[in-house]
């Protein structure tokens, strides 16, 4: 199951990773369309983590036995077994936020404004995860992780 | 007679959990599930939403309308299982149909408490519970010509409705016999927060007291309290919780305190019955003893693990505890653990409570590792808390920090840190053989 993994010793915490999955998830899909017009903004669905010198990026890792999945009062969250993507139908989201209380990771993020909640879906429809390709110090790679 | 590999009796989340799982490793065996209520599997957890935000029904579904066809499940809904023999292999169905099984899961869920008081009868058209579907159209049936409800029990369901009953335009009042809301589940400051924010929404809770009676013939009038207040009502919601469904299992000879008594592989005194979920009594990790934990995540968790030892594949459930998200207007609140236990317990508390934005955090601290927390507002991440827990990490260094806003696992020491993040394979291997 490939995922979003981080090198965090060589992230330079630039938060660009947030500014382009927020440009990712927007309507426009242009960096300043999305800053400037849209509103509300989507929010980013990566945590970086702050604690200087050091920074750490966190996603969804899409886990195996997801514990958001299990504590999800609604069925939005649920696994595709055969992707092994962990999925999140907003629609069916009631931000009970049951899932922000069990994500070990803490990979889980509040939409407060829409009163529901966000993860990394991975940027399924573009191929490829664009907080990976823009990161400028290829602190973040694509790839299936060496533990599943 | 009709015979399936695996058979599940409660068509809820711990059912779920159990076919999912099944339905990982086994796609060629059979699995039926026998459901009470005519309904395909939806989600009781969701009836104070829908009756807030007039969500349609099929949102109220737990999983799409295809799920037992495409997971190859027989659904048995609309019937109940009446009769259990276990040497036999053997369900017998309020329709005089048997069904023998390879496996079966009792996942028969609670059943609502109407405490006897004086024309308390959820029979009578305006008095109904809040755990059921059937309830919430009743309910939502009444709602066009009610002006006043009354809700009884100042637990998470009862709050949740009487918000929802607020928020459409009704005069709500809570009546709870404890002194505080919600005083099992949240500590004594969290309660007050939580009363704060709904008498500033005009909704009024009694504390300490409850029905003396109900008044009215067919349809309940109004109720007088112990005190001798007088409530008059158009709608009264009877939400004081639920106790396990065992009938069938104590029927049936298998071992019932509470709830049925289940072994941490989710196996009942029986060999091959299994039960999870609000029926059962499982084995709490941070308790050390058996207990009824009627939550959501543990039912499907239960299931799960039942499902595993079903299939021959050992596995034990050992984190379960006592966990909830709740939200009550403005406030988010997130517990988990022992997150009541205080210092004449034996343990040491730690909290912090910021007034302007009325956030407040306690976590309950022994033996060098959390065994309870609260978080009101500031519940971002809390997960990362319910992790520690489980793991049983050591916190004693960093323990200031787990009050601060910002907790996160920066705030972890690093080899801590590393051994939690390399599971799901957060860092690569190159940074973990660096650092």
């Amino acid at each position: 199951m490939p995922r979003v993994v981080v090198k965090p010793e060589v992230c330079i915490g630039c938060h660009l990773c947030e500014v382009w999955c927020v440009v990712a998830h927007s309507r426009s899909k242009n960096i300043l369309k999305a800053f400037l017009y849209e509103t509300p903004r989507p929010v980013p669905r990566v945590v970086v983590e702050e604690n200087l010198p050091f920074t750490l990026p966190v996603h969804c890792r899409h886990c195996s036995e997801p514990s958001c999945v299990e504590a999800c009062i609604s069925g939005a969250l649920y696994r595709d077994p055969l992707t092994g993507r962990v999925e999140h139908d907003a629609g069916r989201c009631v931000g009970c936020y049951s899932c922000v209380m069990a994500c070990p990771y803490g990979a889980v993020v509040m939409d407060e404004v829409n009163r529901k909640i966000a993860r990394c879906d991975l940027c399924k429809e573009m191929g490829e995860p664009t907080c990976v390709k823009q990161c400028p110090n290829r602190a973040l790679v694509y790839q299936d992780s060496f533990t599943s | 007679m009709e015979r399936f590999d695996y058979l599940i009796i409660g068509n809820s989340v711990g059912a779920v959990g159990c076919i999912e799982t099944l339905r990982s490793f086994d796609k060629g065996s059979s699995i039926a599930v026998i459901g009470e209520e005519p309904h395909h599997v939806y989600s009781r957890a969701l009836l104070p939403y829908y009756l807030d935000n007039e969500v349609p029904v099929e949102k109220m579904l737990y999983r799409p309308v295809d799920f037992y066809e495409r997971l190859g499940v027989t659904p048995v809904l609309g019937r109940r299982a009446v009769g259990l023999d276990t040497a036999g292999h053997v369900v017998k169905l309020d329709d005089g149909r048997t069904i023998s099984y390879g496996k079966l899961l009792l996942a028969t869920g609670g059943r609502p408490i109407v405490p006897p008081i004086p024309g308390l009868d959820t029979e009578k058209e305006n008095i109904s519970n809040f755990v059921a579907l059937q309830d919430l159209q009743r309910i939502s049936r009444l709602l066009p010509l009610a002006r006043r409800a009354v809700v009884l029990g100042g637990g998470i369901i009862g709050l949740m409705a009487a918000e929802a009953l607020h928020k459409k335009g009704l005069e709500v009042s809570v009546v709870e016999l404890a002194p505080r809301v919600l005083a099992p589940v949240v500590d004594e400051f969290t309660s007050r927060l939580i009363e704060e924010a709904f008498r500033r929404s005009a909704v009024a809770i009694y504390t300490g007291t409850t029905f003396k009676e109900v008044q009215g013939g067919e349809r309940a009038t109004g109720v007088v309290l112990t005190d001798g207040t007088s409530l008059p009502c158009d709608l009264l919601v009877v939400a004081v919780g639920v106790v396990p469904r065992v009938d069938l299992a104590r029927e049936a000879g298998l071992a019932v305190n509470r709830g049925i008594l289940v072994n941490q592989q989710m196996e009942t005194s029986a060999a091959g019955v299994y039960a999870c979920g609000d029926c059962a009594e499982v084995y709490d990790f941070l308790m050390g003893n058996r207990r009824v934990l009627p939550l959501w995540p543990n039912a499907y968790a239960g299931g799960r693990v039942a499902a595993y030892n079903m299939l021959g594949m050992k596995r034990e459930y050992d984190r379960a505890t006592s966990m909830n998200a709740m939200h009550f207007f403005d406030l988010n609140i997130i517990t988990a653990g022992l997150n009541t236990a205080g210092e004449k317990d034996g343990f040491e508390v730690i909290s912090r409570f910021d007034a302007s934005s009325r956030s407040y955090r306690r976590f309950v601290l022994k033996d060098d590792r959390i065994h309870g927390f609260t978080l009101v507002t500031g519940i971002a991440r809390a997960g990362i808390f319910l992790h520690l827990m489980r793991r049983g990490c050591p916190v004693t260094s960093f323990k200031e920090k787990l009050l601060e806003g910002e907790f996160g696992y920066l705030t972890i020491p690093e080899g801590l840190r590393r051994e939690l993040l390399i599971d799901e394979g957060v860092m690569s291997e190159h940074a973990v053989a660096n650092q």
